[in-house]
């Protein structure tokens, strides 16, 4: 039974009760700014909540930020993240291991340290990789931190602060008068707003679209596995061999990679978290990255949805026209970074601009010339459903 | 011709190591009926069974609740083999009638196309036994997996000897393998009277058969026979705890209830027992069913989700039937195996039937004494209609009455009754705060329904390795009385392949597309996604075939 909602809007009224949403509609809460999330599901029920959890971001103007703000979540929000810090990259062929040795190397080039590994000091701090492993990295930079727990903190934290989310609320329309969005209409009414702030992942360019405002997105499919608990590594935010992923604090190994599938927008109407037959080939690498724990049991998997951008970076920006709407889409990193997105779109609402990092390399102009047929020349796009695959469609 | 991007997962597919008309999962009563009814009918027909499943997967109450009670035997396959094979004629049957049988093999994946899966070529199932996985494509499935124990905790029930009715069957009939000696059942119905008199009859000493209610629920006949044989009944009792050394559990504590279900101090007498066989409830295991798709609804009659069938067992999927059990579990199917029976030959000439139709064929002649479909639907409704979640209620509260909140209701992650419906975030993470105290299932319930696998990852109740066999429905059935609200208003929990726990060196693939090995990235490939701001046009990537870049129109 729905309670009854009353249609009382807010100063700021946000769009989508991802992990950057909430995370946005935090920072105003905290500095006391009325603000409304709205989400169309639970808080943080895609991506946002089913990710990788890697902190890990230095290359982004926002990098910086994320690196400062992790260490203290816990005690901001006063729930638990599970924020762990340091990563370990392991590489078991030379190109891996330059490609982990660049990554360190852009954290050195911000400031940060890192130790290069052979295999012996690998294997002292990681005893399950095997002989196949030639090198590795250590960050004394970047975490992880469960994606899960941590979106719940941010809409508990908002909460504590005054905030108000509505969830099962699907935004259907944005009211504009003057040259501004004024309310925002839902399927549980219509909130007045003063700023609005788009953060709807893969939804925010159907958003912006709404408003005549062009941002190219395009949606895909990623999968990850999660594996019975083993002890706890010293250090467990490992990765490496085309894997993403963690030792989460229970000891479970988590990983994604691979590849993906684009899909279209409107097939997310009815949001799923399907697996494939690829969760066999994450099982292959996992076990190849760490062999010593070839024989652990995989007891889960699931998908999630995401989306990017032409040039895979966020866009992170305040319109010019409407001039009070505010839009927030990471293309598909945005967990880890949304510490820092939530203060700089929570800047953004208040001030005009960001005053701590310049997101002129995350402005939604660079888009402008995109062609609409970006997706087909990219070959960024959804296959058209085999007859012969959809499930009783014969016969 | 389309752009491809190569790093998605075009033409990456794979390529199911065997295809067949049709597939039956579950060698029980109705998917033997099945896959001989289809395969009488003229249909290449492969029937599956995970039985004899290997000792690791049984110790880890996978997936029935074994409650550690198999002995050394099972550890024996090629013995376990010839044993699931003696005992159960049906496979005897099905082979002669020409099905291909393939036992000791578990159905861990399900995979079909969806609006976010549109490069799977066919739908297909994964399979495994105790060394690989391989895939198998199928035109037409028969989901006949049975249903599995419903489980209610009590303090102790973390040691050995806590098993399940269907568990402690299969031990008995399936595997002969038991090693319990003496035996309490708890639940008087069809299924506590079932089990109690099988135990007998396979030489366990049955020290008692409890029930939380004032009489016996079951057949007056059954219960007077048990009562025959000197097993005692405690009716109006509960559990107040199992108690032994070592892990094991060597004895149960009863407490008598009062009229208004309280227990009655002073009331404690012990029994001396090496099993405890929670006989309350069977759920029908509809994994499968979720993964590819087909509607579930809650009938509280029929053991909770089941899938919506047409009469000819068809699910809302429309290649997909199912049949015995996991179709519905009513107490009338445990005594009456011509239920499952009939509607497994229901939906295996169905199946055959829908595949003729596509080639263009007659199914051969019915065979006689199958019955008509409108039959079969008729069977497989329940004797009385009453729910049975709120006798599970009944019991759970009387459990919590008699052995208070800090019982585990999850094993695996030691999640404690008070923990689920205080959200507390699991006990390695040393947190507190006030925020956090001032958190529960209560004020989550304010701020929507009550969502199972929200609260799932909050508290991790129901994460571990057995995949929540042990706790789902009691957390379901706790979340639902600390919200205020019943159990069937709270969406299905999820059910995310594997469906069996199964190591990675079982789930990989031997041999993988070269395409899959070369373009693989841990994340889209896009050269500018993670290049450094400062550096303009520096990109970092992983040095194989770049994603395509359109950024304008240049």
């Amino acid at each position: 039974m729905m309670t009854a909602v009353t249609t009382r809007g807010a100063a700021v009224v946000i769009v989508g009760g991802g992990v950057t949403g909430l995370s946005a509609g935090w920072w105003l809460a905290r500095a006391g700014v009325d603000v409304l999330v709205l989400e169309k599901g639970i808080v943080g029920w895609e991506a946002s909540g089913r990710n990788g959890g890697g902190a890990t971001h230095v290359y982004s103007p926002l990098g910086l930020e994320e690196q400062r703000l992790w260490p203290q979540m816990d005690e901001l929000l006063g729930y638990p993240t599970e924020y762990q810090p340091r990563r370990i990259g392991v590489a078991l062929s030379e190109t891996q291991l330059a490609l982990a040795r660049r990554w360190a190397e852009i954290g050195e080039a911000r400031g940060f340290r890192w130790d290069a590994l052979d295999r012996r000091q690998l294997k002292e701090l990681v005893p399950i990789v095997g002989d196949n492993a030639i090198g590795g990295t250590y960050l004394h930079f970047g975490g992880h931190a469960n994606p899960q727990r941590t979106v719940q903190a941010y809409a508990w934290a908002l909460q504590d602060h005054g905030g108000r989310i509505l969830q099962h609320t699907t935004v259907t329309g944005l009211t504009q008068r003057g040259g501004r969005v004024t309310a925002v209409q839902t399927t549980r009414g219509t909130f007045g707003a003063d700023v609005v702030v788009i953060a709807a992942g893969p939804q925010t360019g159907q958003f912006a679209d709404m408003l005549g405002v062009w941002l190219p997105l395009a949606p895909a499919r990623v999968e990850m596995i999660a594996t019975e608990p083993i002890p706890l590594m010293g250090v467990g935010g490992v990765a490496g061999n085309g894997l993403y992923g963690r030792q989460t604090l229970r000891g479970n190994l988590v990983y994604g990679g691979g590849p993906h599938e684009w899909i279209d927008v409107p097939d997310m109407a009815t949001p799923e978290h399907a697996n494939t037959p690829l969760v066999r080939n994450l099982a292959r690498r996992l076990a190849e990255l760490l062999p010593g724990a070839a024989h652990v049991r995989v007891i889960r998997a699931w998908s999630g949805l995401v989306e990017n951008t032409p040039d895979g970076l966020p866009v992170v920006d305040r319109l010019a026209r409407p001039d009070n709407v505010v839009v927030a889409t990471m293309s598909s990193v945005g967990f880890g970074l949304s510490p820092a997105v939530g203060r700089a779109v929570s800047e953004l609402v208040q001030h005009g601009r960001c005053l701590f990092a310049d997101l002129g390399a995350l402005a939604l102009g660079r888009f402008a010339d995109t062609p609409p047929d970006w997706r087909e020349r990219a070959g960024w796009i959804a296959a058209r459903p085999a007859a012969a695959a959809i499930a009783g469609h014969r016969g | 011709m389309r752009e491809t991007d190569p790093r998605s997962i075009a033409g990456k597919a794979p390529t199911p190591e065997r295809r067949v008309p049709l597939v039956v999962v579950g060698a029980g009563v109705a998917g033997v009926a099945a896959a001989i009814e289809a395969a009488e009918a003229g249909i290449e027909v492969l029937l599956v069974d995970e039985h004899p499943v290997d000792n690791d997967m049984m110790a880890m109450d996978v997936p029935l609740c074994f409650g550690q009670r198999m002995d050394g035997a099972v550890r024996n396959r090629t013995a376990m083999l010839a044993r699931v094979v003696e005992t159960n004629p049906g496979l005897t049957r099905a082979y002669e009638a020409g099905v291909d049988v393939q036992l000791g093999t578990y159905v861990w994946g399900a995979f079909v196309s969806g609006p976010t899966v549109r490069e799977l070529p066919a739908p297909m199932l994964g399979l495994a036994d105790d060394r690989r996985s391989w895939l198998v494509g199928y035109d037409r499935l028969v989901v006949a997996a049975g249903a599995r124990d419903v489980m209610l905790g009590f303090p102790g029930w973390e040691r050995a000897g806590t098993l399940g009715a269907a568990g402690a069957t299969a031990l008995l009939t399936r595997y002969r393998a038991l090693s319990a000696r003496r035996l309490v059942v708890l639940g008087s119905g069809a299924l506590g009277l079932h089990t109690a008199a099988l135990a007998l009859e396979h030489g366990v000493e049955v020290m008692g058969v409890v029930e939380v209610g004032p009489h016996v629920r079951g057949d007056a006949e059954a219960a007077t026979a048990l009562a025959a044989h000197g097993v005692p009944f405690f009716t109006s009792h509960t559990v107040r705890a199992a108690r032994g050394g070592t892990g094991e559990i060597e004895s149960l504590v009863l407490a008598a209830l009062d009229g208004a279900g309280a227990p009655v101090p002073g009331s404690e007498r012990e029994i001396a027992c090496d099993a405890v066989c929670l006989a309350v409830g069977l759920t029908p295991s509809v994994e499968l069913l979720h993964l590819v798709g087909a509607r579930l609804r809650f009938a509280g009659a029929l053991g909770g989700w089941i899938p919506e069938v047409d009469a000819s067992m068809r699910t809302s999927v429309p290649t997909v039937f199912a049949a015995g059990d996991c179709a519905g579990f009513h107490d009338g199917m445990l005594a009456d195996p011509d239920i499952a029976r009939a509607q497994g030959r229901v939906a295996g000439l169905a199946a055959a039937e829908s595949l003729d139709a596509i080639r263009g064929g007659t199914t051969a002649a019915r065979s006689p004494g199958t019955p008509g479909a409108r039959e079969a639907a008729s069977l497989a409704r329940p004797l009385a209609a009453d729910g049975v979640h709120a006798h599970w209620q009944t019991w759970l509260a009387s459990l919590v009455a008699a052995g208070g909140w800090e019982v585990n209701v999850c094993q695996c992650e030691e999640v404690t009754r008070r923990e689920l419906v205080e959200t507390m975030p699991p006990r390695y993470l040393l947190w507190d705060s006030p925020q956090m105290r001032a958190r529960s299932v209560a004020t989550l319930a304010g701020d929507g329904p009550i969502n199972q696998d929200q609260i799932k990852r909050l508290t991790r109740a129901g994460m571990g390795p057995c995949q929540g066999r042990r706790c789902r429905e009691q957390v379901g059935l706790l979340l639902a009385q600390a919200a205020g609200t019943s159990i069937d208003r709270i969406p299905l929990p999820t059910f995310r392949p594997p469906v069996r726990p199964l190591p990675l060196n079982v789930l990989w693939p031997a041999d993988e597309p070269a395409a899959m090995r070369e373009d693989w990235v841990s994340w889209f490939g896009i050269p500018t996604q993670f290049s450094p701001h400062w550096e303009a046009g520096m990109a970092i990537d992983e040095p194989t075939a770049h994603a395509r870049l359109i950024v304008s129109d240049e």
